[in-house]
Parts: structure tokens; sequence; C-alpha cells
């Protein structure tokens, strides 16, 4: 057991690593949620009072948004000169590889986070009034999910020729009851509410999180094992 | 095998037909018209009989995906695939049939309620299942991918229902009765016997299109088997 947490630890520093140098990937995906902010405070007026109505949902759509970008990188970067077979083939649990995909990607998504949703609050004139120790609880649990579910499907929509395009149709519907839990969590906290509330939404969230890890982990294997 | 597999077709045919004109005639004729909804009622006996066989659906996708895992099979792949082509057709019959209910008696063609949004999700979800099965590559490969999609996406079904039940009754009040059986106060028994045989009907059609939809599939595979024989003996 020890040894999976430490080959997927070799793998997430790998791929940080990697990331590192380049940088192309996060650059990418911090530019394309400034983007989304911009295109957004079209659609909706940032001057008027809908702000709040929508800041809660815009730190998830650009979440995900983004997310799904490096998400499509993560395994088919994997493709150039057949590393996936490398992957395959080396003396490790394929599950390691699942841990350790996810790992690198929840950091790569955070550290996204860290700059764009600041910088939403920023652009729209948002005055944070929540408590931000739940705040960063609530998003940091929320992206866990996304990312669990997303490492996963990348890896399946990676065998198709069009996986770009299959990875966010398989994706959307399946983070559908993470998202309706991150985003109520998330405007309950903005507003200030009762915490009670949020806290059954995190419930929601964290049982989410855990049945898909479990899921994941185990059928991650059966993705490895085709092609 | 084969003879058999005949006589049940057979069978499934001939309690299929009469049993749709009997349908028809306890729905149309035989059943009252109930009191406050009128006419657009009647598209209740359907409605409920497509939902059900769209989550049955699903629930066998899900058992055939397990299945398939458990040992690659050919049969099982191909009744998955069947089942979920199905499941999306009478899922999109629902959701239509649902609509027009929703704005005959509550004047909205669509509302967030926990029924409904799970019934959408559920049909991008098999949508979804399907485009994996469009995938290219050898029949192996989509079979176990395709299966832990499937695997997946009946243990994302039920947290759906929770998420959005508490989404609803959080935020808005409950608007129409926790269902649409207990509206108005319960159900005629007359209307009762009407359900029950639409749903079984509907049932027998399922079997039906399911058994058909394999044996197509099969040939399908048997005649691209052929071809590529063919093409080889003329290449080689």
């Amino acid at each position: 057991m020890n040894s999976i947490f430490k080959d997927a630890w070799t793998i997430a520093s790998k791929d940080l690593s990697n990331e590192f140098k380049t940088k192309q990937t996060i650059g990418m995906m911090l530019i394309f949620s400034s983007l989304v902010i911009l295109i957004f405070s079209f659609a909706f007026d940032p001057t008027n009072n809908m702000v709040k109505a929508v800041i809660p949902g815009l730190v998830w759509l650009i979440t995900v948004f983004s997310g799904i970008l490096g998400l499509n990188r993560s395994f088919l970067s994997e493709h150039e000169n057949d590393a996936l077979t490398g992957l395959r083939s080396a003396p490790i649990d394929p599950s390691s590889i699942y841990l350790g995909k996810v790992l690198a990607n929840f950091l790569l998504v955070t550290s996204v986070q860290i700059i764009s949703i600041p910088v939403l609050f920023i652009l729209f004139d948002y005055r944070f009034i929540g408590k931000i120790g739940w705040f960063i609880l609530v998003v940091l649990i929320g992206t866990l999910g996304f990312i669990i579910v997303g490492t996963f499907l990348a890896a399946l929509a990676a065998n198709a020729k069009n996986s770009e395009m299959l990875l966010p149709v398989l994706l959307l519907p399946l983070l559908s009851p993470l998202m309706i839990a991150a985003v109520q969590a998330t405007r309950i906290i903005l507003e200030n509410g009762t915490i009670t509330n949020a806290v059954s939404w995190l419930r929601l969230m964290s049982a989410y999180d855990l049945l898909f890890l479990a899921a994941c982990f185990f059928l991650f294997e059966f993705i490895m094992e085709g092609s | 095998m084969k003879k058999n597999s005949g006589i049940i077709d057979r069978l499934l045919f001939f309690t299929l037909v009469p049993s749709f004109f009997i349908a028809l005639y306890l729905v149309f004729i035989w059943s009252p018209v109930e009191k406050f909804m009128g006419a657009p009622q009647k598209i209740f006996y359907f409605h409920v009989g497509c939902a059900w066989v769209a989550f049955m659906a699903f629930v066998i996708v899900g058992y055939y995906s397990v299945r398939t895992l458990i040992n690659p099979n050919m049969d099982h792949h191909i009744k998955a695939g069947i089942s979920a082509e199905i499941g999306v057709i009478f899922t999109t019959i629902t959701l239509v049939t649902g609509m027009i209910w929703g704005k005959s008696s509550w004047n909205t063609w669509w509302t967030w309620e926990p029924r409904l949004a799970t019934t959408l999700i559920l049909w991008f979800i098999y949508v979804a299942y399907l485009f994996v099965r469009k995938m290219d590559g050898s029949w192996e490969k989509i079979a176990k991918l395709s299966a832990v999609f499937g695997i997946i996406g009946v243990i994302n079904v039920p947290i759906v229902f929770m998420a959005i039940r508490w989404w609803n009754t959080k935020l808005h009040p409950v608007v129409f009765g926790d269902g649409k059986n207990q509206q108005g106060g319960g159900i005629e028994p007359d209307m009762l016997v009407a359900l029950l045989f639409s749903i079984f009907t509907i049932t027998v059609l399922y079997a039906f299109l399911m058994r058909k939809g394999v044996e197509i599939e099969k040939m399908r595979h048997i005649v691209k088997k052929a071809k590529t024989k063919a093409m080889e003996k003329l290449a080689g």
C-alpha cells in the first residue's frame, strides 16, 4: 500500500516538474479562465445587483472550464512517444498512476484557482464578507471531486480520437450533483448564511468525493488494460 | 437454441400487439376522465410506463456492464448497448410527454423538480455512454471502457436525485405535491388498472425491442466479419 503512494508521488512530481518547465498548460488555463470572466462580465452587467447572484456559479464555471483544458492534456501528453505504454508496462500498480495524475491535476487546478478566483472578485468588484476558511474548504473539496472524476474520464476519453470533445460530454453530466452542492455551499458561505446549511452540502460533496474515489480507484485498472 | 428464441420472439410479438390495443382502449375509453385536468391527463399512463422502462433500461445497462467487466463477452457488451439505445428513446419520450403534461396541468413546460431534472441528467449520461461506444478500436477495448462508464453512470443517478431534491426543498417551496400520483388525492381504481396495464405493455415492448436489437447487432457483427474475410481473400 505504501508503495502505491510512493509511486503516485513519483508520477505526480514528474508531471509537475514537466509543467513547471514549460508552464504551457497552466498559462493557458489562467488566460482561459480570465477570458471566461471577461465574457461573463459582458453577459451579466457587473455594475448592478446581479453580481451577488452569479458569483457562486462563476467560481465553479471558471474552475470547470479551465480544469477541463488541463485534464485533456494530462493523458494526451502521455501519447507522445507512446509514453503511456511505458507507464503501463512499469512494475507499478495501475491505481498509483491514477492517484499520481489526480494529485498533479489537483495541484495544477488549485494553483490556477489561487489566481483566478481573486481576479474574479476584483473584476466583478465583489466585497468578500463570508468566512474565508469555510470558503477555502468548500473550494478544495469541490475541486477534489471534480478532479477525481475528471482525471478518470480523461483517461477513458484519451482512447478516442476526438478526446477533447468527448471529455466534457462525459464529464459534465456526472459532475452535476457535485456542482449543485458546491454552488449552494459557496452561496451560503458568501452570503454569510448559517454554516449548518453549508455543512449538509459539504457532507454531500465529501460523500461524492469518497464514493467516486473508491469506484475510480478500482475501475482504473480496466481502463489501463485496454488497447 | 435458434428455434427456441424464435418462439420467444413470436410469443412476445403476439402478446404485444393485442395488449397495445387493449391498453389504448383502457386508457382512452374505459378509464374515467380526470375531474380537474381533463383529457390531457391520459398522457400520464404512457408517461409513467415510459419512465419506468427508461429507469429499468439504465439498471440493465449497469447490470450488463458489471458482467462485461467480470467476464468480457460479446453478448453482454451488445445487450448493454442495445438497452442503452432503447433507454435513450424512452427517456426522450418521457421528457416530451412530461413537458406536454406539465404545460397542461402546471402551466409551464419545464420546472426544476427532482424527477424532471434527474431524468434530464439521466438522458445526458445515456447519450454520453453511446458516444463512448462509438469510439474506434477493438470491441474488447470499447467493451471495457463503456462498461466502466456505465457503472460510474449508474452510481451517479441516486446522488443526482438526492442532490436535486435537497437543492429544491431548501430554496423553493414544494409546489406540486410529492408526486404525480398523489395529486388530487389518490388514484381511482379504474385508472390504476389502466396504468398498470400500460406499464405492462410498454415493458413487453421493451423486451421485444431488446431481443430484436440484439439480433440485429449480432447480424451486423457477422456481416462485418464476413466482409473482412472476403477482403482478405481478395487482397491475398
